[in-house]
């Protein structure tokens, strides 16, 4: 029997390159004093000081899927855990699943758009990637699975800010957003950061895709800046020493249209774009305004997995926008405005 | 057995009123006959043993979820996520076989009729001969499933892109039946002929073991999570379907270029399946409660359970075949006395 998307079980993908932070954030989140319990499946097995009752070592076994797709991989020790866990219902609130600094975030966010029982009973909540602002910019430049973490991250911890200078910090910001302007970004030291800030973030969950856009330009946000970010979004120069770099090969591309779509040309041309370019497209979302449509329609992916739904009625004051966001590697960027334009009700 | 009357289900005869209820109170994921007491066993912490009065003794023998369970009738042997390897026998007695010195999680347990007893820790296969000799075998990924082979001391070990045969007690490097995708469940034919996997995806994969050629049986829509020989082997049953799928296994060629039969359908997936040890008639349960059990020969059906809350999680019949013993996912169970 499907369970409503609030009593499935949220996991937390904890994600970040070797010595980033990882297991600071995770026994942050495990001390304190929050009364829920967490089941925490970790790799490395026994090495590392966690303090949880629940705790299980992973293998990150990663399994290609029999239908001819090379990027359709899934954690097969997730699914076996995930499946063991659910005999201890009950027994905890939540799941964090901390990945290796060298991993891969897609298998595991694909594990949860392939398993029938992995969906039944519990939910993608976000990936979380901590990375270190000392040594980021390096690692985006000789680790390409660091990039691949940034890339694919809901919410990005920037650790050890206290070992950077102001202008260090602001260049390695500048590289993570010419990746992912869409990640919440939180500096902190010592993973000290809120809660609620990395977990139940609902980054996955269709009902909750309220907004696509770049996290520095949203006014009134729920994260604490140290400054302000109420700056003119259709300028690169942010005025105070804001660098905007664009990453040779991760990039994140976003369209727009204030015209209708047409869904017999949107659907069929989404589904080949994913099919056809899946490899090189980490993440996507979008929230869609349909020709003769009342609803909105929202979707997500990772590489060429989507799934889509009707959310909700579009509100009498509402801008019937239809916008897009594709995160990716080397992304064909005319080839998809193109595709889009041709869906577009003329 | 006279009352069997092909049918759908609104005019299907019933026995629902001969069903004694039982409530276990906790999920339920396995249930194996000791003796003439059904022994459900939980999701977690305890076995619950129901005589035929529906008198409930509760035993404790993990502590924490149980992983799995397989039986020979005279004593469950079950895995846990507390790490250890505990036996639970006909009186109620619970001994303790293992314990990893790691407190990993027992994934999967085999019995053998000698005695024999296999189990899996990650990518670890152990077998503990009836004479208390214990041998170990690492294959390439985690095991997904066990099944002793019905003559002679050899395991099979279901993992990712095949799965590995092997004698524990002799030297020569164990056999590599190569197939792409995880393999979960293992089982071999009565008749030793046919080796057959329950895989991740929707679909079972099967090797006749004479020459290893494969056998693939898909079009499931969901993954096969219960599969039960039928007397002398003749057919496979299995779930995952609004249909219980048989293969045919009579022939030498097994399901080969054959077509499954299809019985009992519903507007609901079949969620376990159970054959009579002794007739041609097998247990169906299915993902929205009900049960019945079917005459493959004629697709005769009779009503054992009517709907409930949550999908059938567990049927077995006792050794002689004159008890069927069901619970659901929540623990509302019944024993039928033919």
């Amino acid at each position: 029997m499907s369970q409503s998307t609030s009593q499935k079980i949220p996991v937390t993908v904890l994600t970040g390159y070797l010595g980033a932070g990882k297991t600071t954030l995770l026994n942050r989140i495990l001390s304190e004093n929050h009364g829920k319990k967490y089941a925490v499946i970790v790799n490395e097995f026994g090495e590392i000081g966690i303090d949880n009752d629940l705790i299980i070592g992973a293998d990150e076994e990663v399994f290609e899927m029999n239908n001819g797709c090379v990027c359709c991989t899934v954690r097969g020790d997730l699914v076996r855990i995930l499946d063991g866990l659910m005999k201890r219902k009950g027994k905890f609130d939540a799941i964090i699943v901390e990945t290796t600094g060298l991993a891969d975030p897609a298998p595991v966010a694909q594990t949860f758009f392939v398993d029938e029982d992995v969906q039944k009973n519990a939910r993608l909540d976000a990936v979380v990637t901590v990375a270190d602002a000392k040594w980021l910019a390096d690692r985006l430049k000789d680790a390409p699975e660091a990039k691949n973490q940034i890339a694919f991250a809901d919410v990005i911890v920037l650790n050890k800010t206290d070992l950077v200078s102001k202008p260090e910090l602001a260049e390695v910001e500048a590289r993570i957003r010419g990746i992912n302007p869409y990640a919440k970004l939180h500096r902190t030291e010592r993973c000290r950061v809120a809660l609620s800030d990395v977990l139940e973030r609902g980054a996955f969950d269709l009902d909750r895709i309220l907004e696509i856009e770049p996290d520095f330009l949203e006014a009134g946000d729920d994260h604490d800046h140290d400054h302000d970010h109420h700056h003119d979004h259709h300028h690169h120069d942010h005025g105070h020493g804001l660098k905007h770099y664009h990453d040779e090969d991760m990039q994140s591309l976003s369209l727009r249209s204030d015209k209708p779509l047409d869904p017999t040309k949107f659907m069929p041309w989404l589904q080949e774009l994913v099919a056809s370019e899946g490899q090189k497209i980490l993440r996507s979302k979008g929230i869609l305004a349909f020709h003769d449509d009342d609803d909105r329609y929202v979707f997500q992916g990772v590489h060429m997995m989507l799934e889509g739904d009707h959310q909700r009625k579009w509100k009498a004051d509402e801008l019937r926008q239809s916008r897009l966001v594709f995160i990716g590697r080397e992304l064909p960027e005319q080839l998809i405005r193109d595709g889009f334009e041709r869906c577009i009700v003329s | 057995m006279s009352a069997f009357e092909p049918g759908h289900p609104a005019s299907i005869a019933s026995v629902t009123d001969k069903v004694r209820p039982v409530a276990i109170g906790a999920p339920v994921t396995a249930v194996h006959f000791l003796g003439e007491r059904a022994a459900f066993v939980g999701a977690e912490e305890s076995v619950s043993l129901v005589d035929g009065e529906g008198a409930i003794s509760k035993v404790e023998v993990h502590g924490g979820g149980i992983l799995c369970a397989a039986s020979d009738g005279e004593r469950i042997v079950m895995g846990g996520d507390d790490g250890k390897l505990v036996a639970l026998n006909a009186k109620g007695e619970v001994a303790l076989l293992a314990t990893d010195p790691k407190r990993r999680w027992i994934d999967n347990v085999a019995l053998h009729a000698d005695g024999a007893v296999a189990w899996s820790v990650g990518k670890s296969a152990f077998v503990r001969g009836a004479k208390g000799e214990e041998k170990s075998l690492e294959v390439p990924s985690t095991v997904g499933g066990l099944a002793f082979a019905p003559k002679g001391l050899r395991l099979a070990i279901a993992h990712y892109n095949g799965a590995t045969l092997w004698f524990p007690n002799m030297a020569a490097t164990p056999e590599f039946l190569a197939w792409a995708g995880s393999h979960l469940a293992v089982t071999f034919s009565p008749d030793n002929k046919f080796l057959v996997t329950a895989m991740h995806e929707p679909a079972m994969h099967g090797w006749r073991l004479a020459d290893n050629r494969h056998m693939r049986m898909s079009g499931y829509p969901g993954r096969v999570r219960s599969m039960s020989w039928s007397v002398g082997g003749r057919f496979l049953a299995t779930s995952g379907a609004d249909t219980v799928i048989m293969w045919p296994f009579a022939s030498k060629d097994g399901p080969m270029g054959k077509e499954p039969a299809m019985l009992a359908p519903l507007q609901a997936r079949v969620s376990a399946v159970a054959c009579h040890p002794k007739q041609d008639i097998l247990a169906a349960g299915y993902s929205d409660g009900t049960i019945l059990l079917v005459r493959p020969e004629d697709g005769g059906e009779l009503l054992v359970r009517r709907r409930g809350p949550t999908a059938v999680a567990a049927l077995a019949w006792n050794a002689k075949g004159t008890l069927l013993a069901f619970a659901d996912e929540d623990g509302d169970a019944g024993l039928l006395a033919f």
